[in-house]
This record gives C-alpha cells, sequence and structure tokens, in this order.
C-alpha cells in the first residue's frame, strides 16, 4: 500500500538534505523527494524540479509540499497548476517541523487530507 | 500599427539587450534591498528566452509570449521567474489564437499580465515591486486608443522613479523596512527595460 508523498524545496540542495537525512532517522518507508537549488545546483528554486519531485513522490495516495522562502512557494504553486492534479497539496507550515510531523503521520498509513489537516493543527 | 509575430521576438531581443548592458545596475540596485542576484538572475532568463525564440518558427504572437514564459520561468532562479514568467503567460493566454494583436488586446493581454502577478505574488500597487511600474502601464493604455510609444517611455519611466520613496512590503526588501526608501526597486526596474523595448518596437513599427 502507498503512502503520502513529502516534496521538499528549498533554495538550498543542502537544507532539502539535512531535513531528509533527519526525517530517515526514524521513518524510513514514506517516499519523500527533494527538489533544493536550481537546475545547476545554485541557490534558488526550480519548477522543472519541484514537478518531477512531486511525481516521483507520488505512490497514488497524493503528496505534500514544503517549501521555504520567497520563490518557492510561487514556483511550487505553479508546479501545481502545470499538473493539474488534485491529490497535490502546499502546507504552509515550518519547514523542518511540518515535514516531520507529515512524515510521521504519511508513516502510520494517514491519507492526504488527514497528513494535512495534522501538520496545520500542529502549528 | 499592430503587434506581429516578428514584433513580439524584437521585442524580447530588447529586452534581453537592455537587462544585458544594465546587469550590473540591477544587480546594484538588489544588492541594497535583496539578496543581489536580480541583475544575473534576468540577464541569464532573457538570455534563454532570446534563445528559445531564435530556434523556432511562430504561428502567433501567442505562442511567442508563452515560450518565453516558460523559460523565463524554469530559467531564472529567485522570485523573478515565476513572477516575469506568470506575465507573459498570462498575456499569451489572453491574446491566444490571433495571428497579430491590436491595441485592444495588447491591452487586454497587459492587464492579465497584471493580474497574473498580483495573484502570484499575493501582492498590489504601492509595495515597492515590479506591480509599482505594470499598474501605471496597464492604467496608461485603458486611458488611450492607439499605441503611443513616447508618453509609454516616459509612464514606465516615471513609474520606476517613484518605487524610490516607497517603503517595501513585499517581497525580500521588506526586511529592511524604512532602509529601503531611497532605493528604486530592482524589479520595478527591469519592468521599465521591458516597456522601454517595447516603446522601442512601436517607435520603429510607425517609420
Amino acid at each position: 500500500m502507498g503512502r503520502v508523498g513529502i516534496v521538499l524545496i528549498s533554495h538550498s540542495t543542502k537544507i532539502v538534505e539535512g531535513i531528509k537525512e533527519l526525517i530517515r532517522e526514524v521513518i524510513a518507508d514514506v517516499p519523500i523527494e527533494l527538489a533544493g537549488g536550481t537546475e545547476e545546483g545554485e541557490i534558488g528554486t526550480s519548477i522543472d524540479k519541484i514537478v518531477n519531485a512531486i511525481k516521483t513522490a507520488d505512490e497514488g495516495k497524493g503528496v505534500v509540499l514544503f517549501y521555504d522562502i520567497g520563490s518557492a512557494k510561487m514556483n511550487a504553486e505553479i508546479a501545481i497548476e502545470m499538473d493539474e492534479k488534485s491529490t497535490t497539496k502546499i502546507v504552509d507550515a515550518p519547514l523542518v517541523e511540518g515535514s516531520y510531523v507529515a512524515a510521521v503521520e504519511s508513516g502510520m498509513g494517514k491519507n492526504l487530507l488527514e497528513v494535512y489537516e495534522a501538520v496545520k493543527k500542529s502549528f | 500599427m499592430e503587434i506581429k509575430v516578428e514584433d513580439a521576438i524584437k521585442w524580447f531581443e530588447k529586452i534581453n539587450e537592455k537587462i544585458k548592458l544594465n546587469k550590473e545596475y540591477l544587480t546594484s540596485l538588489d544588492q541594497v534591498i535583496g539578496d543581489s542576484d536580480h541583475g544575473i538572475n534576468m540577464a541569464r532568463g532573457f538570455e534563454e528566452v532570446v534563445n528559445k525564440l531564435s530556434a523556432k518558427e511562430y504561428g502567433t504572437v501567442s505562442e511567442v509570449l508563452k515560450d518565453a514564459a516558460m523559460t523565463l520561468m524554469s530559467k531564472v532562479g529567485g522570485a523573478s521567474g515565476p513572477l516575469f514568467g506568470t506575465a507573459f503567460l498570462r498575456f499569451s493566454t489572453a491574446v491566444k489564437v490571433k495571428e497579430s494583436v491590436d491595441f485592444e488586446t495588447f491591452t487586454l493581454g497587459l492587464e492579465s499580465a497584471l493580474e497574473g502577478v498580483k495573484h502570484r505574488g499575493k501582492s498590489t500597487a504601492g509595495e515597492k515591486t515590479m506591480i509599482d511600474v505594470w499598474s501605471p502601464v496597464v492604467d496608461f493604455f485603458k486611458r488611450e486608443n492607439d499605441f503611443q510609444p513616447d508618453e509609454l517611455l516616459y509612464e514606465s519611466r516615471t513609474a520606476m522613479e517613484n518605487t524610490k520613496e516607497i517603503m517595501a512590503t513585499k517581497g525580500r526588501a521588506s526586511y529592511f523596512k524604512e532602509n529601503s526608501i531611497g532605493h528604486i526597486d530592482p524589479g520595478a526596474a527591469s519592468s521599465y527595460y521591458i516597456f522601454e523595448a517595447l516603446a522601442e518596437v512601436l517607435q520603429e513599427g510607425e517609420k
């Protein structure tokens, strides 16, 4: 059975790599995909990276997106508009703590809305 | 005058020239109230746009605008990519189907572009952003009945200069609060080059 996927979007590849490492300490079987930095690996965000991360993270149960500053959220919105899927949700929550909560919830087999609500309730 | 495919392409070529020429200046504006990457990002983005447009045959102005938009979105890092990309994407959708674009349709396109930027950036006029150039330019187009390149130059330049006195309440510059006063907004400056380029295309078209 699939789990709700998590996509981490940040201006920095290192930020999202670190968060994934942190979550993997406790949660092993939840899909976590990273969209950190630009295509060239510089500071920034990339719509293509976000779109690909969503595709890979989606096991059929939907995906939640977490973002950091500035263009990250705008690019996340554009990625969702381009995809036209209703099973991807942006969560307005702190990147580290929010995605951690989401991973725990998803690991318990919760559905997209339950994961989303659980994170929203925590912050 | 009507905007045809070759005018639209020329528009982006001119924007590219201007941004490239003023790359250092744009970056210096961004240094004071941002993360000093605006000039570099915009130059890279519009360079890619021109490369993209020169490699393809286009049937409509809308297709030109769409390719420019998609390229900006994926090649400009930072907030400028999604914002300028959204502007041209909405513009493209608003002028769809028509092979060339008359003044009235162009005005509708500009208006949609502005709405797109406002929506994407969750911003409005008076927050020291690109909107402070796009919004007065749209108002100017709505007042007129035909393209007026000389006045367009004046309107967009004045609007850009007016951003100097505004305190930033949106974007990275808003962290600087009252210290943002006294500096032209980089996004407003880039937007001025976009309309300056348009004015030149129009002037050449009149000859």
